[in-house]
């Protein structure tokens, strides 16, 4: 054993190393996330299967119509926009936080983050980048061919600031839909039984965040309603940036408002946080 | 100065009290009953830097929840607490560095990763500098005897083998402060002396502060000096180890062995309780004031080979504090 260090001072960080601590933790993460690569080659390529039907409903759907155009959306276009979605939500979408913070909340895990010098949405943010980098780059080649194959249904790429626009909108969707559900998730502290609540929130979403169909394609005033509210963030904004259906100022302002809910959601996660801490050190523990 | 003070602690639970049946159940969705639970009353004591200290206490006594105020888990309702200086329950990263809280039956490994991945995250999450983490984990996996076992799956452990992990993973960091909480319970004999082994040597040679609760004696007697007994949120004894058999153990066991066969049992029922009476062999409970008269008159009637007084089993001692604390408690 070594002698006693009780001259020891802990080591006092500043932002900088306490970012680096995060940065960290993401490293490690990533490793661990490396770890589970065969299943989730396979989890890709099943992923794709029901693109396969969306296709043959939607020529069913505008063949029925006997319109060329729905909702401002040609079939070609709206193929494409159904395919951009899965992209915004390979960003946006957060399988198992919200449901992940509840289960500590639950089973006492969350002890973890109050006796360690380690802060939750710290730790479950730089685990889910990791996560996310890691299922982005394994996932990239399976898309490429996809798109490949679907290129029919595109017309070329864009310009290159739209391009810049799109990865800025996909990164700024990605902590729109981390701190959404992780705000969700704190609802934890409050119930036990979460998982009705969630499955509402979640399927809710998949249809305003317009992951299931263009929010133009809704009677107003519901579309207009819809993108106002930040869930389109989630998964129809990146997707219509792409397809340059939103150009100039009006671009702008959206980018300007996603970045106002990325901000304003994880100001909400921290205050839920906060009070749920509170709640659960005065009652249970 | 000490190094943990608690004064006045107290903490009061509100539970729901559920009602019977159906119709109770919905008459509870608008009208919620509440019952007040003092887990504790306003406990005091004091612990000096590099102490061992066991908190006894039967379930629900108030032991675990008491760790939780020192560890921050929880606020308390009422009273102060002071770890190293600081108030835990404010979390600061200055105290939380330097403490460290092992719960038997809880685990703060991620169950997913080998050890040894939890390991390298805690030398992130607490900056350990890397020679002092290497030269640490080496020393306390040799200890423990778990240096092949960190690249397996926590999961995939075994009980006693993840209790040497979780204790590892507590111990990295060097903190001036262990809380743990029955620390080896559930673990066979061989695992539980392989835990306290790991324990006292690190006290030694760090002179780390301990404070645990255990339901075994064998850990408390194995470890500390010190006793701190609480019952129903209320300390009813805080001394040394010995003075509470002292104070506690109103007799001992006399164990005579005659030349010949031993004596009837009526006759050996007169000094005390008889607990064994076979061949040569006699074993006799007797109240302490009594036991050297006994004895006088034993060896005047009989020649004796051999005698020997014992102090009870702590075990036994302990229950009987227990259950005099719970009828004091009951009668008031």
């Amino acid at each position: 054993m070594t002698p006693p260090d009780v001259a020891l001072a802990p080591p006092r960080p500043g932002p900088l190393p306490s970012l680096v601590k995060y940065a960290r933790i993401f490293r490690v993460a990533l490793i661990e996330r490396m770890t589970y690569r065969s299943d989730f080659l396979l989890g890709t390529i099943l992923r794709f299967l029901p693109i396969v039907t969306t296709v043959l409903l939607w020529r069913a759907i505008y063949e029925g119509s006997g319109q060329a155009e729905l909702g401002g959306f040609n079939y070609r276009e709206m193929i494409a926009y159904l395919l951009l979605t899965n992209i915004s939500r390979m960003f946006s979408s957060m399988p198992g936080l919200a449901g992940g913070i509840a289960r500590e909340v639950r089973e006492g895990t969350l002890k973890r983050y109050l006796i360690q010098p380690l802060d939750l949405l710290g730790y479950l943010l730089s685990s889910r980048v990791a996560h996310k980098v890691a299922y982005i780059t394994m996932s990239f080649l399976p898309y490429a061919g996809l798109f490949y194959l679907c290129r029919g249904y595109f017309d070329g790429f864009p310009d290159p600031l739209q391009m810049l626009a799109f990865v800025v909108s996909l990164v700024l969707a990605f902590v729109v839909g981390f701190y959404f559900e992780a705000s969700v998730g704190m609802v934890g502290f409050w119930f036990l039984e979460v998982t009705s609540v969630l499955y509402i929130v979640m399927t809710l979403n998949f249809f305003i965040s317009g992951h299931m169909l263009p929010l133009d394609l809704l009677p107003q005033p519901w579309s207009g309603l819809l993108k106002v509210l930040p869930f389109q963030y989630m998964a129809y904004f990146p997707a219509v940036v792409f397809q340059g259906k939103v150009r100039g100022t009006e671009l702008l302002l959206h980018l300007a408002l996603e970045l106002f809910w990325a901000v304003a959601f994880a100001v909400l996660a921290r205050t839920l946080y906060r009070a749920g801490l509170k709640r659960y050190s005065a009652f249970g523990g | 100065m000490p190094i943990i003070e608690v004064e006045g602690l107290t903490k009061t639970y509100r539970v729901f009290q559920k009602k019977e049946g159906l119709l109770g159940a919905l008459r509870g969705l608008y009208r919620r009953e509440y019952k007040e639970v003092k887990a504790v009353a306003g406990i005091n004591f004091s612990i000096e830097p590099g102490e061992m200290v066991a908190f006894l206490g039967p379930n629900g006594a108030g032991k675990t929840t008491t760790l939780k105020m020192l560890s921050g888990l929880i606020y308390p309702t009422a009273g102060d607490a002071t770890v190293l200086g600081h108030v835990p329950w404010r979390r600061e990263d200055a105290y939380r560095r330097r403490f460290a809280l092992v719960m038997g039956q809880k685990n703060q490994l991620w169950w997913d990763l080998p050890a040894g991945d939890s390991f390298q995250l805690h030398r992130e999450i607490y900056s350990i500098p890397r020679d002092q983490f290497d030269r640490t984990l080496g020393e306390l996996a040799e200890l423990l005897g778990v240096e092949k076992l960190t690249r397996q799956a926590v999961r995939e452990l075994s009980l006693g083998e993840r209790m040497k992990m979780e204790l590892i993973a507590a111990l990295l960091h060097g903190p001036q402060v262990l809380l743990l909480d029955e620390p080896t319970i559930g673990l066979d004999v061989v695992a539980q002396a392989a835990i306290q082994k790991c324990l006292r040597d690190y006290h030694a040679s760090r002179g780390v502060t301990m404070l645990l609760t255990s339901h075994y004696m064998r850990d408390v007697e194995a470890l500390c000096d010190r006793v701190i007994v609480i019952t129903h949120g209320t300390l009813v004894y805080d001394g040394p180890l010995a003075g509470i058999v002292e104070r506690f153990g109103e007799s001992k066991l006399v164990r005579l062995q005659f030349e010949g066969p031993a004596p009837e049992r009526r006759e050996m029922e007169r000094y005390g309780e008889v607990s064994r009476l076979e061949g040569p062999f006699a074993d006799v409970r007797i109240e302490r004031s009594r036991i050297a008269g006994a004895l006088a008159d034993v060896l005047n009637r009989h020649a004796l080979a051999d005698v020997s007084v014992e102090d009870p089993p702590l075990e036994e001692v302990i229950a009987k504090v227990f259950e005099e604390a719970r009828l004091a408690h009951d009668a008031a």
